[in-house]
């Protein structure tokens, strides 16, 4: 394999970059590696530093450099590992940078995960249609519970309409 | 001033205020700890430009804590109109105050915007229904941060999902004086609810009043919270009842010797610190529901409460006056308004 980069030598560093659950991956060449690295740390102890350390140890090559960056807000710049030690976010986008690894601080501070309240009036129509679903499934439930089977009709034929209504709204939005 | 300082409410001897705070964020803007000074100012202008001025909050005073002094930004603290916290974010922070002052609204505390409702006595639902109303009228004017699985995303994980605080401030005397509170209090806290001083968070317990509010804001609604509290805070209404219907059964000589005492120092005293006021405080509120003294208008306890902390002694005096003066003033306008 050539270098991605200069395109003439072999590529003989291969290098993964993890930067917000997205992989990246390189195949570069010893000289590219070190002086065209398309990840600029500005530290003194840069990558460029680490991947010439390792061309200079005497290995030769190929090797793997695994760069992983942790979790960082591309709106505000917070990382995961600064929101950990303040206990506050930057930005309403950091929820959804740090996403699913947040679930167990919310299950620790509030027993759930998923917001059961007030909606804006400008929430989506959708998500108002999914509430209304659920209310009258467990509202189903009970009346066959309670043998209450003419009601259960009326409620299930509820449902339907709103899970049709719900499919035309998901169908519009794909359009 | 607040109806919740004025005017009387359901279960008024016991319960002194209903509060609702409800914490949004616009979308799409770092949360203010985040901000620059420069779009800290855009976030204000968002919310309160020229057809909210003329609309939503006609009836609202605005300030800006930047142009705000120290003691006043510190009377508005001890009115519970604003946080300690908006107090000392002095550079960005503003409010807005409703004429009665049963509404206010402040911008770059914790969160862009912080509604918050404060009515007389037991009455969390109807709070809930002023802030929530209020609530409606901002977000028909910007965007909120808003996540169909999250709820209102806020600055703290803690108030994720509705953003509400609901909480009542309660003045319980009798269970103190009976030993209960602790036992109570413990209770309280295994039912998820928090219990907080007198100034809320991080605040000291003075005068036997505590802050009682949820913690829970995701996965529950408004309403579950709402009723919740209310819930609770009624049996613990009627264990402090109960409370007190006992040490008058049992230790009315007692309860009248301390009723009296409270009473002769605070109608005597020639200076006097906060911390003593309030105790004493406490006592004569306790003496007066006990039928031991006469009938005071609850209007004039909660000034005595309010209006003759630091702060709001300063700005009445119009200057700055060091402890041993305020103890001084201090003493004086309680003995005017209880001899009044």
């Amino acid at each position: 394999m050539q270098c991605e980069e200069c395109g003439k030598k072999p590529a003989t560093v291969h290098i993964i970059k993890i930067e917000n659950g997205a992989k990246t991956d390189m195949h570069l060449c010893e000289q590219c590696a070190i002086e065209k690295n398309p990840i600029n740390l500005k530290a003194n102890f840069s990558v460029q530093d680490l991947v010439a350390g390792l061309l200079k140890s005497g290995n030769k090559g190929p090797f793997k450099v695994d760069i992983v960056h942790e979790a960082k807000c591309n709106v505000c710049g917070l990382t995961y590992s600064k929101f950990k030690a303040a206990g506050k976010f930057g930005c309403s986008n950091c929820y959804k940078v740090f996403g699913d690894r947040l679930n167990p601080l919310f299950k620790k501070l509030h027993g759930n995960i998923i917001h059961t309240g007030k909606l804006p009036n400008k929430a989506g129509s959708k998500i108002k249609l999914v509430r209304e679903i659920e209310k009258l499934k467990q509202e189903l439930n009970t009346a066959v519970m309670n043998e209450e089977y003419e009601k259960a009709a009326d409620i299930r034929d509820k449902v339907r309409e709103l899970n049709s209504m719900e499919q035309e709204e998901h169908n519009g939005q794909l359009d | 001033m607040g109806s919740w300082i004025k005017d009387d409410g359901p279960n008024n001897n016991i319960v002194l205020s209903s509060r609702v705070r409800l914490a949004r964020n616009l979308s799409n803007v770092p949360f203010p700890a985040m901000l620059t000074k420069e779009s800290s100012s855009d976030v204000i202008e968002k919310i309160y430009d020229e057809e909210m001025r003329n609309g939503v909050f006609k009836e609202y005073k605005f300030y800006n804590m930047q142009d705000t002094g120290f003691v006043d930004r510190y009377a508005l603290v001890e009115r519970h109109l604003i946080s300690p916290n908006l107090a000392a974010q002095n550079s960005i922070g503003a409010v807005l105050i409703s004429n009665d002052e049963d509404v206010s609204i402040m911008l770059n505390e914790e969160d862009h915007i912080r509604i918050q409702a404060v009515l007389p006595g037991l009455q969390i639902k109807e709070a809930w229904n002023i802030a929530s109303s209020i609530d409606d009228k901002i977000e028909s004017k910007v965007d909120y941060a808003f996540d169909d699985r999250l709820g209102y995303l806020t600055s703290c994980p803690t108030n994720v999902g509705t953003g509400i605080r609901a909480s009542v401030m309660i003045h319980l005397p009798g269970l103190n004086l009976s030993s209960n509170i602790n036992k109570i209090l413990q209770a309280v806290m295994q039912v998820g609810l928090t219990i907080r001083g007198f100034y809320g968070e991080g605040t000291e317990f003075i005068g036997n009043i505590f802050q009682i509010s949820n913690q829970i804001t995701l996965g529950r609604s408004e309403e579950e919270t709402v009723d919740n509290l209310t819930g609770i805070t009624e049996q613990i209404l009627n264990k402090e009842k109960e409370a007190r219907g006992l040490l008058f059964d049992n230790n009315r000589i007692m309860l009248e010797d301390k009723v009296w005492r409270a009473w002769g120092l605070m109608t005597n005293a020639r200076s006097i610190s906060g911390q003593e006021s309030m105790k004493l405080l406490s006592e004569i509120r306790l003496g007066i529901d006990m039928g031991i003294l006469k009938r005071i208008p609850v209007s004039v306890l909660n000034k005595i409460m309010v209006d003759t902390n630091n702060a709001s002694l300063q700005k009445s005096a119009a200057k700055e006056l060091n402890t041993p003066e305020r103890d001084i003033l201090r003493a004086e306008e309680i003995r005017k308004l209880l001899m009044q």
